[in-house]
């Protein structure tokens, strides 16, 4: 008795109940397929995720002004463009490349009769090679317009929509309104896909000292300049946190922090928040996929049904079987071999389901990247199969027992 | 009529037999007792006979004498609780289910009141059935060799459903015979046809019989069926009250059956309660 001959018997004691097969692996497809839409649907968002956290640039680190966690929002010292070209020094923190300022304050903008309300960044020039913003028209801020707090502003495509009534206009030459100042436009720049932080086009760059001085009057008690964020550029993803600990250091001492707590700032190193957001989004994945498996389970249960109720039902064929030779292990992989094949071919048909939804999913949400992976297909086949073996077990078991006499007078 | 028996009143004596001819089935006082929860149901007593080879018996009894359980310790499908079996020399009254199979493929061949074939099968892979659990070789000839053999070579990818019933029984006996064994035991074979067919299946076993000198062993309670073998062997209540020659066995086909109204003559009254009065004379 061969393993051909065993599964040609088997295959012939499915295709005499075509419907019930189809049927009965129904369960698996469904499972199948649900797991490998669900899976690559998650992996999609991680992926997504972890893109757009990617595109920030993967060596830059957040500083900013924030409550010490063991006190309260009073007496903090704001940081400063000063700390910022102490810590841009060398010798101070040799692990950082530059520093991009940025101070935010809330604005008016103006356009004819067009006003939008949005808060408004007075950057450093080279807060464009930090933050990979170009401009799509004219140019980004430079360190004359820097030096001579010149009243110019770079718009996002979504500003210039609001106050032109299209983003495909061309405004520079043209003159906005900023809290009462009138603006110059000297560039628009390029569009953004929006993602996870919401629309990045939303957006009005002046110079930092424009901001700080003409807009807003900031000046601290050390005779600098408050700033919002610093976006630090480290000398490579390597020294991160080396670059961390050095500003660290530094801003404690300014800030004359004495204890572990008080700090009245905050450093975020992109890396940390890209781990804790991955494990946030890996744990996701696990639960879609968990929930998934429950069908999974429920269709190995319909087939151990199903399979008990063919086993039932074929006791006299059994019976015949025994009386002309067959072995109980004969009997027992027939019924196995029956059961695999069914839970293998609901697996088959749910990956091509759940490759179907997969692409579904492509077309409805263009911005996740799904695909199907080939560890998702092995994982569903071997899956399967197991789950075939598992339910199947029993019912086989019950058959290979049945004693001749006994399933020959089976009525 | 009826008196099928020997007449010559010997029915103490052990019969005559030709001493060189082989034992095929030797049973030496086999007991079979069943538990049914608490109370013990004793189907055989002590039941000892001898069939030879190339005989064809017929086992008879009524329900509950023990005749099935005998023919199910006969084929290999139960053993029994006492007492020893021997198929074809060999001891199978306490052997593992593994190797009582391989006796079961190779030595028996059953032939069953209900056919017993596969649904959907055909007629070849039917008989192919034994060949493939017995791991034998060139299947396809030797199936359909068998086929040919009872008559239905024209018929080897008809399903059962295509079949009449004397023609399933025949795949039966094709199945039954393909693996050469030792004997050929066949439970109640034409229970299930119209005579016409039973007539037919009957000629099957005996020239099966009279060519290969196939070994054959009928459980039956048709006393017709009795009359065509050549020794009965009579059950009740678990042991063995007649083992007797049959004085002219039938041959099938020759004499037609008795009709119940000639079987039971000299039963009745006069009185007539209906149906076609030709028909009861």
């Amino acid at each position: 008795m061969n393993l051909f001959e065993t599964i040609r018997i088997a295959l012939n004691g499915l295709a005499t109940n075509r419907l019930r097969a189809v049927l009965t692996t129904l369960g698996i497809i469904i499972g199948v397929g649900a797991v490998i839409a669900l899976v690559s649907l998650g992996r999609g968002v991680e992926n997504y995720i972890s893109g757009q956290f990617e595109a920030l640039g993967s060596n830059v680190l957040f500083v900013f002004s924030a409550p010490p966690a063991t006190g309260s929002e009073n007496g903090i010292q704001p940081i400063t463009t000063v700390e910022a070209e102490d810590l841009a020094n060398p010798t101070i923190a040799p692990s950082i490349q530059q520093i991009a300022l940025e101070y935010q304050i809330g604005g008016t903008v103006i356009a004819g009769s067009k006003r939008t309300v949005i808060p408004i960044s007075g950057v450093t020039p080279n807060f464009s090679e930090v933050r990979n913003w170009v401009t799509r028209e004219g140019a980004f801020i430079t360190q004359s317009d820097l030096d001579s707090s010149s009243r110019v502003a770079v718009l996002g495509t979504t500003i210039v929509d609001r106050l032109f009534g299209s983003k495909d206009l061309n405004p520079i030459g043209q003159q906005v309104r900023i809290n009462g100042f009138v603006f110059n436009v000297i560039g628009v720049l390029e569009e953004r896909a929006s993602g996870f932080f919401g629309d990045e086009n939303d957006v009005v760059f002046i110079p930092l000292t424009t901001a700080q001085t003409r807009l807003s009057k900031s000046r601290t008690r050390d005779g600098g300049y408050q700033v919002s964020v610093f976006h630090v550029q480290a000398r490579s993803k390597e020294v991160m946190d080396s670059a961390v600990n050095e500003i660290n250091a530094y801003l404690s001492t300014a800030h004359n922090i004495e204890f572990r707590g008080e700090e009245d700032f905050q450093i975020i190193n992109q890396a940390d928040l890209l781990t804790s957001l991955g494990r946030i989004t890996g744990v996701l994945t696990a639960f879609l996929a968990l929930i998934a498996s429950i069908s999974l389970l429920v269709g190995g249960i319909g087939i151990m049904n199903i399979m008990l109720v063919s086993v039932t039902e074929r006791t006299r064929e059994i019976g015949l079987r025994k009386a002309v030779g067959a072995r109980g292990l004969d009997i027992m992989s027939q019924f196995l071999i029956e059961s695999v094949v069914l839970s293998i071919l609901g697996g088959l048909i749910g990956v091509a389901l759940g490759w179907v939804g997969t692409l579904i999913g492509g077309v409805l949400a263009p911005d996740l990247e799904l695909s199907v992976t080939l560890d998702a297909i092995l994982l569903a086949t071997i899956v399967s199969s197991a789950v075939g073996i598992i339910f199947g077990l029993y019912p086989a078991g019950r058959a290979a027992r049945m004693r001749p006499i006994d399933a020959l007078r089976f009525e | 009529m009826f008196n099928w028996f020997s007449k010559n009143g010997k029915h103490k004596t052990e019969p005559e037999r030709p001493t060189e001819r082989r034992v095929v089935i030797d049973v030496q006082d086999v007991t079979k007792v069943y538990k049914m929860g608490e109370v013990e149901v004793h189907a055989l007593r002590g039941v000892s006979l001898q069939i030879y080879e190339g005989e064809v018996v017929s086992i008879m009894g009524p329900s509950g004498s023990g005749k099935s359980t005998l023919m199910n310790i006969l084929g290999c499908l139960d053993q029994p609780s006492s007492g020893i079996y021997r198929l074809d020399g060999v001891d199978v009254s306490v052997m593992p289910e593994q190797d009582l199979a391989r006796i079961r493929n190779k030595k028996i061949g059953f032939v069953f009141q209900s056919f017993n074939l596969l649904k959907r099968t055909s007629a070849l892979r039917q008989v192919e059935l034994p060949l493939i659990y017995g791991g034998t070789s060139g299947r396809g000839k030797k199936a359909r060799a068998a086929l040919e053999a009872v008559g239905l070579g024209q018929r080897l990818d008809h399903l059962p459903s295509e079949l009449s019933g004397g023609q399933q029984q025949r795949v039966a006996i094709a199945r039954a015979l393909v693996n050469e064994p030792a004997m050929i035991l066949a439970d109640e074979p034409t229970g299930n046809l119209d005579s016409r067919s039973g007539t037919e299946v009957m000629q099957i076993f005996q020239s099966l019989n009279r060519e290969k000198g196939m070994t054959t062993v009928f459980v039956t309670h048709d006393p017709w069926i009795a009359r065509h073998t050549q020794r009965v062997i009579m059950l009740r209540d678990g042991i063995i009250i007649a083992d007797r020659e049959v004085a002219n066995p039938l041959i099938a086909g020759e004499v037609e059956r008795p009709s119940e109204a000639e079987e039971l003559e000299g039963l009745f009254r006069d009185a007539y309660y209906g149906g076609k009065k030709e028909e009861y004379n």
